[in-house]
């Protein structure tokens, strides 16, 4: 990638955990100067708590509960950072990695299990204010940059921002990879949002790898830059300093609010774990790069910081516990719960009555209905071989 | 009595203003529809009265323009897309098929997604490349959409506002050939509901069933089929997806005959779908098989070729005659 190297980034973290801001960084210090010991605090908790349950998830997924799970291993900043500066008004178009938004959000991520046991293709109710408006996960790469700028221009149509009530204003911010940047929705999002002028951002993680392929692959310039061919401002964050997501995206999120138009986030981060359990990162990366973004890890680097300022064992011993009593609560639910109803399959493909839907699951019902319920088989001959 | 004489095109355009007017929800988005009033100009007017924020040109991007218009649903709108051009909606294949189609599914019944996607199709038009074909099939083929074709003004000035009140996706495809003709349009009564076919032409000996364009074509033969003799009874689909079969059935209980008609490639299509349907339900009233009249399985052909590629009376007349000496 070209000039990497020469191109500003904004960074309050280092990553030893000492507080060194980039000349980058100024204009969004502010922002990070609201934040208290306890806000601080529940980032690190936040950021543990998922990973914890990210390992737990992935072992669910080894022992066969799960048909595939997707980590989030080493974007925990990025994610956690964003999301908390994101306001309960706003709304939220996550990809399918965004497990520490929508824990923040307050979805139960045990939907998220259910939707890769293969339960459901949806999980939580978007409009249930207790979810505060983080939508459901979008499987095909990019595909909900659309729809989050069609929800933008609604609240540009509804004059529901740049009132000046900062309670009210709303915005919207859409997450994606590196890889969806190469699609064309992308692309049609950011000049629709720009033709519009939509309150929104856009968050872009560039976690370095589209499954196997590399980000030099899909652009050969910094992703950040190509926000300035819209016509919006492009930010490019150190991903793995929490801070800097959250500075970032509350000065632009605020920005949005407030009219000023659609902008970019790039957050440098990368995907310690596989792309998902079927894949095997060793097959195209090298394992010294999976180091040199481990020494960099962002929930490392926000222990040191707090350990500095002289936060106590009893308090890091406190979050490991809740992750660790969060992740036994998923395995927990996971083997209570039960297949979903056959009739289900036909229940929401319309929100109107349907003729071919009720044909279908009637006829499904008696077919059904007609086997004899089924008897427990007798027990097999313990050497399995002919008698 | 509220009767006003106008084309199809004119009865969409009164059709979208009264949902306009009636609904601030109700936006129209598509490329050249504000200003210009649309390539066809059925949108014309319609910005200056509504305003450039509920009929929006937009960028030129049709998955854009469903993308987006998903997004607006989402938000409490009822967003009413234009695609320009049938051969144009193909960009938009993912938006329709993955997101819209299967968005309420996903969402388990909590959100609804009432969007409009008007498509101009069809052939009789003399136009180039990409700009006459008949692509309904590929979208009826997916569950989670609804697809619904006019085939005069009438139905065309109703059929868009039910579509637009409808809480499920619609695609509502325009018989573009049939924009100019005029015919009378009820603007106080409707009596068909959107999902309804209808037979329009009462008759003894065989069935002819199309929509769309085909159905002016039906009549054609119809009326050529009476000099010579037969009677036949002519059903206008009108609901592509959902198929009203109940008509369908009817009707070939009657006649033991059925002729379907279409402009879109045969194979795999709405004709062959339809025709499987009836042999299933009423095969011991078929006196003969059901043939369909289709384009040919090749891409819509140089406009000088169309009128050899489109079904028209005396390819329809030779299937009835085939019908008939069974």
């Amino acid at each position: 990638m070209a000039n990497t190297t020469h191109d500003p980034m904004v960074q309050l973290l280092a990553p030893d955990g000492s507080l060194a801001p980039s000349e980058r960084a100024e204009e969004f210090l502010p922002y990070f100067q609201q934040l208290t010991d306890e806000n601080i605090k529940r980032f690190f908790r936040d950021m543990s708590v998922i990973r914890r349950f990210d390992t737990e998830a992935t072992n669910l997924q080894r022992q066969g509960q799960l048909a595939l799970w997707i980590p989030s291993h080493g974007q925990e900043g990025a994610q956690v950072g964003s999301a908390h500066a994101v306001r309960p008004q706003d709304h939220i178009f996550p990809a399918y990695r965004e497990h520490a938004v929508a824990m923040i959000r307050g979805v139960d991520v045990f939907d998220i299990i259910r939707l890769v046991r293969g339960l459901t293709h949806g999980g939580w109710n978007p409009n249930d204010p207790k979810f505060r408006n983080f939508h459901l996960y979008t499987l095909v790469i990019g595909s909900q940059s659309l729809h989050a700028t069609g929800y933008a221009m609604g609240i540009k149509f509804d004059g529901a921002y740049a009132t000046g009530n900062y309670e009210t204003d709303q915005a919207v911010i859409v997450y994606f990879g590196d890889g969806a940047t190469s699609q064309g929705d992308v692309h049609e999002a950011m000049v629709f949002a720009a033709s519009q002028q939509t309150p929104q951002v856009f968050f872009v993680q560039n976690n370095h790898w589209a499954i196997s392929v590399p980000v030099s692959v899909q652009a050969r310039v910094p992703l950040y830059r190509r926000a300035d061919g819209y016509g919006m401002p492009g930010v490019q964050i150190d991903g793995n300093d929490v801070f800097a997501s959250y500075a970032v995206t509350a000065k632009l999120m605020d920005d949005a609010r407030q009219g000023k138009g659609p902008a970019m986030v790039e957050a440098h981060t990368y995907r310690i774990g596989a792309h998902t359990s079927s894949d095997d990162p060793t097959k195209y990366r090298e394992d010294s790069e999976v180091e040199s973004w481990v020494a960099r890890d962002p929930i490392v680097r926000l222990e040191a910081f707090l350990r500095d300022k002289g936060v106590d064992q009893a308090f890091f011993d406190e979050v490991a516990q809740e992750g660790a009593d969060f992740s036994s609560d998923i395995r927990r639910r996971i083997v209570a719960v039960e297949n979903p109803d056959p009739a289900a399959m036909f229940a929401h493909v319309y929100s109107d009555p349907h003729p071919l839907m009720e044909e279908q699951a009637a006829w499904l019902a008696t077919y059904e209905a007609a086997f004899p319920t089924e008897e427990p088989e007798p027990a097999a001959a313990s050497d399995g071989g002919d008698a | 009595m509220a009767i006003e004489n106008m084309g199809l095109g004119k009865a969409i355009n009164e059709g979208l203003r009264r949902a306009l007017a009636e609904d601030p929800k109700v936006l129209l988005i598509g490329e050249d529809i504000g200003t210009l009033g649309g390539v066809f100009r059925v949108t014309e007017g319609l910005k200056d009265q509504f305003g450039g924020d509920r009929v929006i040109d937009s960028p030129l991007a049709e998955s854009g323009i469903v993308g987006s218009a998903i997004g607006l649903a989402m938000r409490g709108y009822r967003p009413v897309c234009e695609i320009q051009f049938d051969g144009f909606i193909y960009p938009a294949f993912d938006q329709i098929t993955s997101q819209l189609a299967k968005i309420t599914n996903r969402h388990e019944g909590n959100m609804s997604f009432p969007v409009v996607i008007r498509v101009p199709y069809g052939g009789h038009i003399g136009a180039v490349e990409h700009h006459q074909e008949s692509n309904e099939a590929y979208f009826a083929h997916t569950p989670g959409l609804r697809i619904v074709s006019p085939s005069n003004p009438h139905d065309a000035y109703w059929m868009i506002q039910e579509a637009i009140a409808s809480n499920d996706p619609v695609m509502f495809f325009e018989p573009k050939s049939r924009y100019w003709p005029k015919g009378d349009v009820d603007t106080a009564h409707n009596s068909t509901p959107l999902h309804s076919s209808r037979t329009i032409r009462p008759g003894t000996d065989v069935t002819l069933l199309g929509h769309g364009a085909m159905v002016s074509v039906l009549l054609q033969t119809a009326e050529l089929a009476a000099e010579e003799g037969t009677s036949v009874e002519v059903i206008d689909l009108r609901s592509i997806s959902p198929i009203d079969y109940a008509p369908i059935l009817e009707s070939v209980r009657k006649t033991g005959r059925l002729v379907i008609a279409q402009e879109a490639p045969g194979n795999l299509s709405l004709g062959s779908e339809i025709a499987a349907t009836v042999a299933e339900r009423a095969f011991y009233s078929l006196s003969a098989p059901v043939l369909r009249v289709s384009g040919f399985d090749v891409p819509f052909p140089p406009a000088k070729l169309e009128t050899l590629f489109l079904p028209d009376a005396d390819r329809i007349l030779d299937a009835v005659d085939r019908v008939l000496s069974y």
